[in-house]
């Protein structure tokens, strides 16, 4: 079975961003950046699906992790490989794609490299968008098995639970699928250093949307990005007597 | 221009996020048809014909609908959407789940979880855990967009006289089947919907010292909430999460006990309009958003303040 884990570069989720001072967007100039968390998550799950297939004795897996964005997005597919993936794929393109975009570019990968899982990250933490699974499972016509807390592969389908607002979920779908990642599906291992130098010889292949033959046109236009309205600061208090009173008298929401 | 909006229901009734995104429609000016999919619906099609500002509910009523499975709904919303202006959801777990398979199978981008309507087709949302906010234009020929349910007041649940019609389109992907789902009961109020909200974070340093805050909540007639370090280190369930990965709320109060404030959480609760702060750490950056800060033991304020309310 061949598993693709797609990732993307974003700021680190550490960093409280700035909005620069022409609205034009946020301030990602000298900003730390960093694998997106639920990509990790993605990556994690597609190495552990391809050890237990080594321990069950089937068929070893590979796993192909892919992202689509800046020449610098190869450092988060070094380290995806550090921690376990394959090999690489770097769809380039230095604009900021939307999500549908970002579907349409990977369903082109899907074909060409015609794997049997598709694991990505359920939202990116800059955008917030939670779509490109969701469209790519339509582009693709797959099953979609969206907020995943587990996975369960087993012959030609897949088992997956997922978070929903009332409690937990779960859904089979036919391989091939596509399953985007919960914060809760497992804990992403750190690269060790001999793997990390590992990753450096491991092949990572560079594409363009043009070579994929996709175009990237959008119907979205973003005309400002602004600070949110600040919240006056508060008091301190000093006992829950003063507390409750406060809250009675002053705010009135009690 | 006619909007038409994806209903969420539980088989009896409608989801108050629903009324919240109706209202959503209402501000982009349009007719609004109300779609109703599930199985044994007839309950919930009368419910719907009665909310205010709805022109009219159309009913689809099928086993492939059942569970809301996205690769058997989605065909559907975008073949009926695909003759109105907008297509708008809750931005709940099943909104998302649903709304971006729509878009793509329409070929147009997605807007998600819009706090307000500029125009017709301009909106606001919130990026970066909500430390930025972005307006965004679409010219696309159908708008396909989720709703932030705390961005807009409900719209009344009674008042309407809306058509009821039938949708005979059935789809069948054959992809997906429903297998089972635990749902966590609680007879306190919806979070996202409660008035008070009382959450719990890393502080409480077990489950069973929830007990306090349910005693608390209780007295309020609150929700009880939690940080992303309480659910991961299994004190309670992963749905009763606030933060930018959790649940979005903004009750009237917010009380967080226990909670050091990181951005992600930030990103769940901060439009609430009053926020309280029980933490023994005075440099925790809640108080940084907290109209009221409490120094304080937790274990001896939050029993303290039940007794007091």
């Amino acid at each position: 079975m061949k598993v693709l884990a797609c990732i993307k570069r974003v700021v680190d989720y550490n960093v409280k961003v700035r909005v620069k001072a022409d609205n034009s967007g946020v301030d990602l100039a000298n900003v730390k950046m960093s694998m997106n968390p639920f990509c990790e998550i993605a990556v994690e799950e597609a190495v552990r699906l391809k050890e237990l297939s080594i321990k069950e004795g089937r068929v070893a897996t590979e796993i192909v992790v892919v992202s689509i964005g800046p020449t610098t997005a190869q450092e988060q597919l070094r380290t995806a490989l550090a921690l376990g993936a394959d090999r690489a794929i770097l769809v380039e393109s230095a604009e900021d794609l939307t999500s549908l975009a970002v579907a349409k570019l990977l369903k082109a990968v899907v074909d060409k490299e015609q794997p049997q899982l598709v694991i990505l990250g359920k939202q990116a933490i800059d955008s917030d968008n939670n779509q490109t699974g969701q469209m790519l499972a339509a582009l693709t016509g797959f099953g979609q098995g969206t907020f995943a807390s587990k996975v369960e592969v087993a012959g030609d389908k897949v088992a997956v639970t997922r978070e929903v607002d009332g409690g937990a979920q779960t859904v089979s779908l036919s391989l091939p699928a596509i399953i985007t990642t919960d914060l809760r599906l497992n804990e992403p291992r750190y690269a060790s250093l001999p793997n990390i130098m590992k990753a450096k010889k491991k092949p990572l292949e560079v594409l363009t949307p043009d070579a994929l033959g996709v175009s990237t046109a959008s119907t979205h236009s973003t005309l400002k990005v602004e600070a949110p309205a600040a919240r006056s600061a508060g008091i301190k208090v000093k006992s829950v007597a003063e507390l409750v009173e406060k809250l009675k008298n002053e705010a009135k929401v009690i | 221009m006619t909007v038409l909006v994806l209903a969420e229901h539980d088989g009896v009734g409608i989801a108050s996020a629903t009324l919240n995104t109706l209202a959503a429609a209402g501000q982009i000016g349009a007719d609004i048809h109300l779609l109703v999919a599930g199985q044994g619906l007839g309950s919930v099609a009368q419910v719907a014909a009665q909310i205010a500002g709805v022109a009219k509910v159309l009913v689809a009523d099928n086993a492939a609908y059942a569970h809301q499975l996205p690769e058997n709904l989605a065909p559907l919303v975008a073949e009926l959407g695909a003759g109105y202006s907008h297509i708008l959801a809750a931005a709940t777990s099943n909104g998302k789940n649903i709304l971006p398979r729509v878009a793509a199978q329409l070929d147009v981008d997605q807007i998600s979880e819009i706090i307000s309507v500029v125009s017709a087709d301009t909106f606001t949302r919130p990026i970066y855990a909500g430390n930025a906010i972005a307006t965004v234009q679409s010219t696309a020929p159908v708008k396909v967009i989720t709703v932030r349910a705390t961005g807009f007041d409900p719209v009344a649940a009674q008042g309407g006289s809306a058509a009821v019609e039938a949708v005979a389109a059935v789809h069948d992907a054959g992809t997906s089947s429903f297998v089972g789902e635990v749902l966590a009961k609680s007879d306190r109020p919806e979070l996202t919907a409660a008035k008070v909200v009382v959450s719990g974070g890393r502080g409480m340093q077990n489950g069973d010292n929830f007990k306090y805050l349910y005693a608390l909540a209780d007295k309020l007639g609150a929700g009880v909430g939690a940080s992303r370090a309480a659910v991961d280190a299994g004190f309670v369930p992963n749905d009763m999460q606030v933060g930018q990965t959790g649940k979005i709320v903004a009750p009237q109060l917010y009380i967080a006990v226990g909670i050091s404030g990181a951005i992600q959480h930030l990103a769940g609760m901060k439009d609430s309009r009053v926020i309280v702060a029980i933490n023994k750490d005075e440099e925790a950056p809640i108080f940084q958003v907290a109209d009221y800060g409490l120094v304080a033991d937790l274990f001896d304020a939050v029993p303290e303040l039940e007794q007091a309310v």
